[in-house]
């Protein structure tokens, strides 16, 4: 199970870079939307997978699934929809000033 | 004794409170600024005699223990001499800039920049270990940098002061660098334990680039060859500020440290040869550099260099007492470093009331040009008293102090042809020759001072304002030196046997017996080799002044036109430019190219990380097992995934997001993990919400208009760090060096009173993450807002257009 996530985080990784090397805003907010998908995955492999019961004590179990990663996992995901929230602002605000939702163009560079 | 570090502390205090003060009485500031530097030169006045009796004071406070860094303030006699010069003549430039500046000069920002100069330079001088004196060395250079650029509307401040920022600041990093090679070989950063121990690592391979490296610090502060060039554009700075900073104190710091680490590489040839023949061509070169100068505080600061060069050159030649322990031939050595002290204090005295005589003159004559001065000394017959003394001293006539320390710097001189070791052969005559012929450009440029501003023909067409005498208040600093001056002549040995002879066991703390075998300082020793040489000075100076009008014209030509200023100039504006085109180059303003740099530099880094390691250690072996419905919808997930790359429609695009944000939140569930995904479920329906919300807004994602290579690259890069990042993972699986931490967060009802333990470490354990998390969740609010309301302002404005 954990080769297996991690080799799908993996894959979520080289599609989020792919999109954010790209020059439309669109799909570089979406690239790091799944970059963080990504990243909690691994986060969840890193405290091993199904060993143990939910970390609620008081549960009738001898051990606990490992509770740190779910709880910096919490966190990350508050806060990348804090971040894909601003992205989102600023590229609509981008494109009300300068109707382009093209980096490239927005640096003045001319097509290829 | 904690009275040492409170002096250093009490100017930055006191700078504390300077706005204030001014606030409340912005005319007399400068009355209340002058009471500091009074009350420290008292308190370290009354020093002199337990020094003198050969005691040391220190006092140690931890401030890095575990880097080896103390706060270790030490007084003896070397560090008196400056403590005494740096408050001593503070207190007196503060009283003449009261009369200086006027209120309509930003006094507050003076006093403040001046008194953390104060402070700094009180730091360098009372600092035993390396690192405390290293910073307080870089406050010198910050204040000093400040106080040139004192008037930076004017160009010519602003250059100045980044010029002497740019030298003195890169000299102090080649010092930094010098300590910690000490600090490498010794394990100390005690200047005394250094001392103490380098015995044992004179041949160790760092001991020579220590030793280059600390005096690149000394040299460039001390305004030595070829690094003089700064200190004449730093006479941009209000006269007060170059009265003490750059020729009384903070020029000196370099000196101070050449004879303070004297102790540790002295009585290496290196050493000796570097600090001295540096010295001796900049007291050359400053010298005959200075008679060219028209303008008098150009002048001024040339001489500074050339006497800073003398005293630079006679703490060379006294090093070499230590090459052999005590003999005959180390006292007589160590006579040089006598003479430099001695004229440490001399050079102090004439030159600080030198500059301050040039400040009169420029604020009541309107000019400093020697070309247009003349014929003052009826107007200004006391400023006139001063200027001849203190030009007659540093002449080296009698009856002033100047006279006392050049003989001694002369027959120090002279001894240098006994010189044995070091193999200086024959070649050791060159010293008294560049020490005469400086001397009698020393004395040239020494009577320009007096005979062209003085003397001659008075042109008051010329000048800029009526020329009259100063007030009383400002003659009053410089006529305490000038007194000085004279009074050092009559009296020379109550400065030698209770300044001068503790500094001699504070530079050689090894040769006790040094400061008593130090010949007193005599007014009249019969006509010897030093006096000859002397009248020589006197007779071919004059020769020389009388006929100035028809060599001077030599400067004109060749070699001596072309300066280093050209080179440091030239210099910048290459670096200025190829920086300009480098930075233009790689910083394009293009989010890909940043990208492109973070991920390449993360997987060169990296992978190469993990190929010279060697070996990606891979365990399989603890997986757990996997359910068919886990494998369809991992399967799913890596579908939707690498669909995104080809949709062209943003909703199909945001749906495919929403999978695997939904699919994260099974599986969240599938890892025993709830409060995750509920949380996940919550936050996937608010963003694809949002996603949708602002596409409303924004035009269609348009079929990449990319050509090939590059999509070639991006998808190259892509699927490398991909690889990477699963390798990365499973090595980590794969090896279990550390035990797993999340054991403590079980005992989460004994020590927070919560059963869920992720809740307890969120709110209970990591509550200062969660409130952190909260700001950033916030902070993003606050930018959502203002770009929203941002954009009805703006067009708000647009319609009015």
């Amino acid at each position: 199970m954990e080769t297996l996530i991690t080799i799908l985080a993996g894959v979520l990784v080289t599609v989020a870079v792919y999109l954010l090397l790209s020059r439309s805003i669109i799909r570089i907010i979406l690239g790091s939307a799944v970059l963080s998908h990504a990243v909690h995955l691994l986060l969840m492999v890193m405290g091993g997978l199904k060993k143990g019961s939910v970390p609620l004590l008081g549960e009738v179990s001898d051990r606990y699934t490992d509770a740190l990663p779910q709880a910096l996992i919490l966190t990350a995901i508050v806060i990348s929809f804090a971040v894909t929230a601003f992205l989102l602002v600023l590229a609509y605000r981008t494109y009300q000033e300068t109707g382009s939702d093209d980096l490239r163009e927005m640096r003045g560079f001319t097509d290829e | 004794m904690l009275t040492i570090t409170l002096a250093i502390f009490i100017p930055f205090l006191a700078a504390l409170f300077v706005p204030s003060i001014y606030k409340w009485k912005p005319d007399k500031i400068g009355w209340f600024i002058l009471i500091i530097p009074l009350v420290l030169f008292i308190s370290l006045v009354r020093f002199i005699p337990r020094v003198a009796g050969g005691e040391t004071i220190s006092h140690t406070f931890d401030w890095i223990p575990s880097a080896n860094i103390y706060f270790t303030t030490y007084l003896d006699g070397l560090s008196l001499i400056f403590g005494l010069l740096i408050t001593g003549v503070g207190s007196l430039v503060i009283l003449y800039s009261i009369y200086y500046l006027t209120a309509r000069e930003s006094l507050s920002h003076f006093y403040v920049y001046l008194l953390m100069f104060m402070g700094a330079m009180l730091g360098v001088v009372f600092s035993d270990n390396m690192m405390v004196l290293y910073v307080f060395w870089e406050l010198t250079s910050i204040s000093s940098f400040l106080l040139i650029a004192f008037w930076y509307h004017r160009k010519q401040s602003r250059y100045g002061a980044q010029k002497s920022m740019l030298i003195t600041v890169s000299g102090g990093v080649a010092m930094l660098a010098g300590f910690i090679m000490l600090y490498a070989m010794t394990g100390s950063f005690s200047i005394r334990e250094n001392i103490a121990m380098i015995g044992e690592f004179t041949n160790h391979a760092l001991f020579v680039p220590a030793m280059i490296l600390v005096l690149l610090g000394a040299f460039t502060k001390s305004a030595q060859f070829p690094f003089h060039i700064w200190l004449p554009d730093a006479m941009e700075a209000p006269t007060p500020v170059s009265a003490y900073l750059h020729s009384a104190t903070m020029v000196k710091a370099g000196i101070y440290l050449v004879a303070r680490f004297t102790g540790i590489f002295g009585g290496d040839a290196v050493w000796f040869y570097t600090v001295s023949i540096v010295g001796i061509f900049t007291l050359f070169w400053g010298s005959f550099n200075a008679v060219r100068q028209t303008d008098l505080k150009a002048l001024l600061a040339y001489s500074t260099i050339s006497q800073l060069g003398l005293v630079m050159s006679l703490f060379g030649l006294g090093s070499a007492a230590l090459h052999e322990g005590y003999s005959d031939q180390s006292v007589l050595y160590a006579q040089a470093t006598f003479a430099a002290l001695f004229h440490l204090i001399n050079h102090s005295t004439f030159k600080g009331a030198l500059f301050m005589v040039v400040g009169i003159v420029d604020l009541n004559a309107g000019t400093r040009d020697v070309r247009r001065l003349g014929g003052l000394m009826a107007l200004m017959p006391v400023t006139f008293t001063i200027a001849l003394i203190g030009s007659f001293s540093m002449a080296g006539l009698p009856p002033f102090n100047g006279f006392l320390s050049k003989e001694m710097f002369f027959e120090a001189m002279l001894t240098v042809r006994h010189l044995e070791f070091f193999s200086i052969g024959s070649w050791g005559i060159l010293f008294p020759i560049l020490a005469w012929v400086g001397s009698i450009f020393t004395f040239v440029y020494s009577m320009i001072i007096v005979f062209q501003t003085f003397f001659g023909a008075h042109q008051p067409e010329r000048l800029d304002r009526e020329a009259h005498e100063a007030p009383m208040g400002m003659l009053i600093a410089p006529s305490i030196l000038g007194l000085l001056v004279v009074a050092v002549f009559f009296f020379p040995n109550v400065v030698g046997d209770y300044l001068l002879r503790p500094a001699m066991s504070a530079i050689y703390p090894s040769l006790p017996n040094i400061a008593g075998a130090m010949k007193s300082i005599k007014i009249w020793h019969g006509p010897n080799l030093a006096l000859w040489m002397t009248v020589g000075v006197v007779v071919i100076g004059f020769l020389l002044y009388a006929s100035l009008k028809y060599w001077r014209s030599m400067y004109k030509v060749g070699p001596f036109r072309w300066g280093l200023d050209s080179v440091y100039n030239g210099a910048l504006s290459m670096m200025e430019r190829s920086s300009t085109v480098l930075t233009n180059r790689y910083m394009t303003g293009y989010l890909r190219h940043y990208l492109i740099y973070i991920f390449g530099i993360f997987l060169i880094l990296t992978a190469g990380t993990l190929v010279l390691v060697g070996g990606v250690p891979f365990d399989f072996s603890n997986d757990s097992s996997i359910t068919v419905n886990e494998y369809i919808l991992v399967f799913g997930m890596m579908v939707a995934g690498v669909l995104m790359i080809f949709v062209s429609s943003r909703v199909t695009a945001i749906l495919l997001n929403g999978v695997l944000g939904y699919s994260i939140a099974l599986f969240f569930v599938i890892f025993r993990a709830p409060d995750l995904a509920l949380t996940q479920i919550v936050i996937e329906t608010v963003t694809t919400a949002l996603f949708l919300l602002c596409f409303y807004f924004l035009p269609e994602v348009k079929k990449e208009r990319v050509k090939r290579p590059a999509k070639i690259v991006n998808l190259l890069i892509a699927i490398s760090v991909g690889t990477l990042v699963t390798v990365i993972a499973l090595a980590v699986q794969g090896s279990n060096m550390f035990d797993s931490i999340s054991i403590y967060f079980e005992n989460a009802y004994e020590l927070t009173g919560g059963k869920n333990i992720v809740n307890t470490i969120l709110g209970d354990f990591r509550a200062f993450d969660t409130m952190l998390e909260v700001v950033v969740l916030f902070i993003a609010g606050i930018g959502v807002y203002t770009l929203v309301k941002l954009k009805s302002r703006k067009e708000g404005r647009d319609v009015e257009d």
